[in-house]
């Protein structure tokens, strides 16, 4: 048998083809491997491991919960309790959309050993829900008036505040004082002179005291702490972060429930420290809109961005901090802005530098919002090497300047616009999402974080660590300290807003500096728009 | 006419080699990419089978979905570029393609995602999936393949 050079030719002729076609697709999928890898060998992060907390052992933490809204219901389905009304919700909605996991995510969520004893809401309707869902025969749960009667009962280990803000310092205080353990809300406190007191109670106190920043949990966060320290980014001039929000309950215009009157709602002790105005709906549900219960986007929203960022950089209370804005999205009575931008200034923060010493120093942490538009405008840390884009994933895309990076950009193993570090933590799961503000939370990592691709909510992993500690000792990972950076940082956006003027920290005594004739609790406090008000200074 | 035989056979050819490089481009591709995972095209389904894929993406079947793609790519790119078996290759294609049609079908009212054009009912799965058909139903590899080498073989034996 003999071939001809033409037998061979159509014979064989797919030989090379295959070849070369193996060949190029080996060569682009190891070449594009090895390039990241030796990039990543420079970079050399390390993503962080979930949190591993000792077991809450023992006797199950008996806890009370004060204040049962939007936020208290969620804290108490972190602490893995929820109501029949929700369960039925979000069947229904599951049932629309197979994508909602939300209900399956909550059942599947690890058990606490916690019992809840009691409940203290000046509602009747949200009280009785509480009770009606919660109580059994073997825990009979009790309903409290006062917030006091639940602390000094001897009957609750450790509380849930879950109120608007200007109790929030309050009821902290009071129950530090009784040693028992606190988990509030944030804004820790309404006012600055809150803000010490309650500073040296926490101290003072034998119980364990946490604020409710639950993305300290994110665990991207973790590891774009790495990121910043191992001088990724080079020296970071400048932060940018947004709130974008374009609807009703993003703006906290919530449903006034239909039950809602004087009989049913304990008026005088909402208001407790606030203006005695008269019974008012549209205050008791929409408390964030006024500045005498709420702290509008300074307290309510720019702290989440602090803290977040305070948790990757420690960077600690601003030098100063400037403010503007206006109302100009929701003109419906509210005197809380609804537009603000807040600078603050850290002159001598630092993330490193690349270049010659002394060359760099300084950052703006710039705090941009708007109530009125919902474009997604990501948290960015714009450094001398590279930028980073911050949330539940992150992505570090290297400078065409940097010096650090010079070599590998001018061999063009790195290019500006390709990241050189991405980590999405979410790659293996697929999220849905029910509203337009729970979108604004989850890409911020405020609402849940990813364990092994899985999805966790962040504020059972925040609770989880509060109850462990109180079992266990050590220390939480949003405490006293980081709840003193976070309100006096919001203080001093809201203050400098409210007086149109730079408001400055004095690092060493640990004080605002003073202004001439202006008492800054007043001016906090201040329902009206102060700027017209220019009598009220004195 | 036995000129215009001549020709179709050079054009099925061509697209046999080209479907056959498009496919085990795909195959090693994958195959060298030890990261690479079906779980993403799968988890976005749409449309009436949607149940279908999100099924697979368990943790028990991801893996073997992702092996059987890539084996299944490689077995079309090798039989359509080499010109032998391309019956079976061309089988497992139109099987293949169409799982990735009804993935991702181009129905109206489906947001398109991981589509590079604009499309309706028809994609370029489904015209790659018929052209598969085609060479099912021309083999070629008796033209230009190792197929030429087997009838070679069976000629002299025969005479």
């Amino acid at each position: 048998m003999k071939w001809t050079r033409r037998d061979l030719l159509l014979g064989l002729g797919g030989l090379p083809i295959l070849g070369a076609v193996w060949w190029a697709g080996a060569a682009t999928s190891v070449g594009s491997r090895n390039k990241r890898t030796e990039i990543l060998e420079q970079l050399n992060i390390k993503p962080s491991l979930p949190p591993a907390v000792p077991a809450i052992g023992g006797e199950p933490v008996r806890i009370g919960i004060i204040g049962f809204g939007i936020r208290g219901e969620q804290l108490t389905r972190a602490l893995g309790f929820a109501t029949d009304e929700w369960k039925e919700e979000m069947r229904l909605e599951a049932e629309e959309d197979p994508n909602n996991k939300r209900l399956e995510d909550f059942e599947k969520q690890e058990p606490l050993n916690v019992k809840l004893v009691g409940i203290c809401d000046v509602f009747d309707v949200r009280a009785e829900k509480f009770i009606n869902s919660f109580s059994t025969d073997d825990n009979k749960i009790k309903r409290y008036v006062t917030y006091k009667d639940m602390i000094q009962s001897g009957e609750v280990d450790a509380v849930v505040i879950a109120t608007p803000d200007h109790w929030h310092a309050p009821m902290s205080i009071e129950t530090l004082n009784n040693n028992v353990h606190v988990y509030v809300e944030k804004p820790m406190t309404h006012t600055v002179g809150e803000t010490y007191t309650l500073r040296e109670a926490a101290e003072k106190s034998d119980a364990v005291f946490a604020v409710g920043h639950q993305h300290r949990q994110t665990l991207s966060f973790g590891t774009a702490r790495d990121i910043v320290e191992k001088g990724t980014l080079g020296h970071v001039s400048l932060i940018q972060t947004n709130t974008n929000r374009n609807d009703d309950n993003g703006a906290w215009n919530y449903d006034i429930h239909e039950k809602a009157s004087p009989d049913t709602i304990d008026w005088e002790q909402f208001l407790g420290s606030a203006p005695k105005v008269p019974f008012n709906k549209n205050h008791f549900f929409r408390w964030r809109k006024w500045w005498a219960y709420g702290s509008g986007l300074s307290g309510d929203l720019l702290t989440h961005d602090y803290d977040r960022l305070n948790c990757v950089l420690n960077m600690g209370i601003p030098a100063s901090v400037s403010a503007s804005g206006g109302i100009y999205t929701h003109n419906d009575g509210r005197n809380v802005p609804d537009v603000i931008q807040v600078n603050m200034e850290f002159p001598d923060f630092s993330t490193g530098s690349s270049q010659t010493k002394g060359k760099e120093k300084g950052m703006t942490f710039c705090y941009s919002a708007t109530l009125g538009n919902g474009f997604n405008r990501p948290t960015i840390l714009m450094g001398h090497d590279a930028t980073m884009e911050l949330g539940n994933r992150l992505t570090v895309w290297p400078d065409g300047a940097s010096t650090r990076y010079a070599d590998m950009l001018e061999m063009e193993k790195m290019r500006p616009d390709v990241p050189i570090y991405q980590y999405d933590p979410a790659a293996n799961a697929t999220d849905a999402v029910s509203s337009a503000t729970s979108q604004y939370f989850a890409d911020k990592g405020l609402m849940w974080t990813y364990i092994d691709g899985v999805r966790v909510d962040s504020t059972f992993l925040h609770m989880r660590e509060w109850l462990s500690v109180i079992k266990n000792g050590g220390n939480v990972s949003c405490g006293i300290k980081e709840g003193f950076d976070e309100a006096i940082s919001a203080h001093m956006a809201g203050l400098s807003w409210k007086l149109g003027r730079k408001i400055e920290w004095n690092a060493a005594s640990q004080t605002l500096k003073p202004i001439e004739g202006i008492d800054f609790d007043q001016v906090l406090l201040g329902n009206e728009n102060w700027n017209m008000q220019p009598e009220m200074v004195g | 006419m036995n000129q215009n035989q001549n020709k179709l056979k050079a054009s099925v050819t061509l697209l046999r080699i080209f479907i056959g490089w498009h496919f085990l481009f795909e195959g090693v591709v994958k195959m060298y990419n030890p990261e690479w995972t079906s779980f993403g095209y799968l988890a976005t389904a749409q449309g009436p089978f949607e149940w279908f894929f999100t099924m697979l993406i368990g943790d028990a079947t991801i893996g073997w979905v992702d092996t059987l793609n890539i084996i299944a790519l490689m077995v079309v790119g090798v039989t359509f570029t080499l010109g032998i078996f391309e019956n079976i290759g061309a089988i497992v294609g139109i099987g293949l393609l169409a799982l990735y049609f009804l993935a991702h079908p181009p129905f109206p009212g489906l947001t398109q995602m991981n589509a590079e054009g604009n499309y309706w009912l028809i994609n370029k799965n489904l015209i790659e999936l018929v052209a598969c058909v085609v060479i099912y139903q021309l083999p070629t590899g008796k033209y230009f393949g190792l197929d030429y080498l087997r009838k070679y073989k069976l000629k002299t034996q025969e005479q």
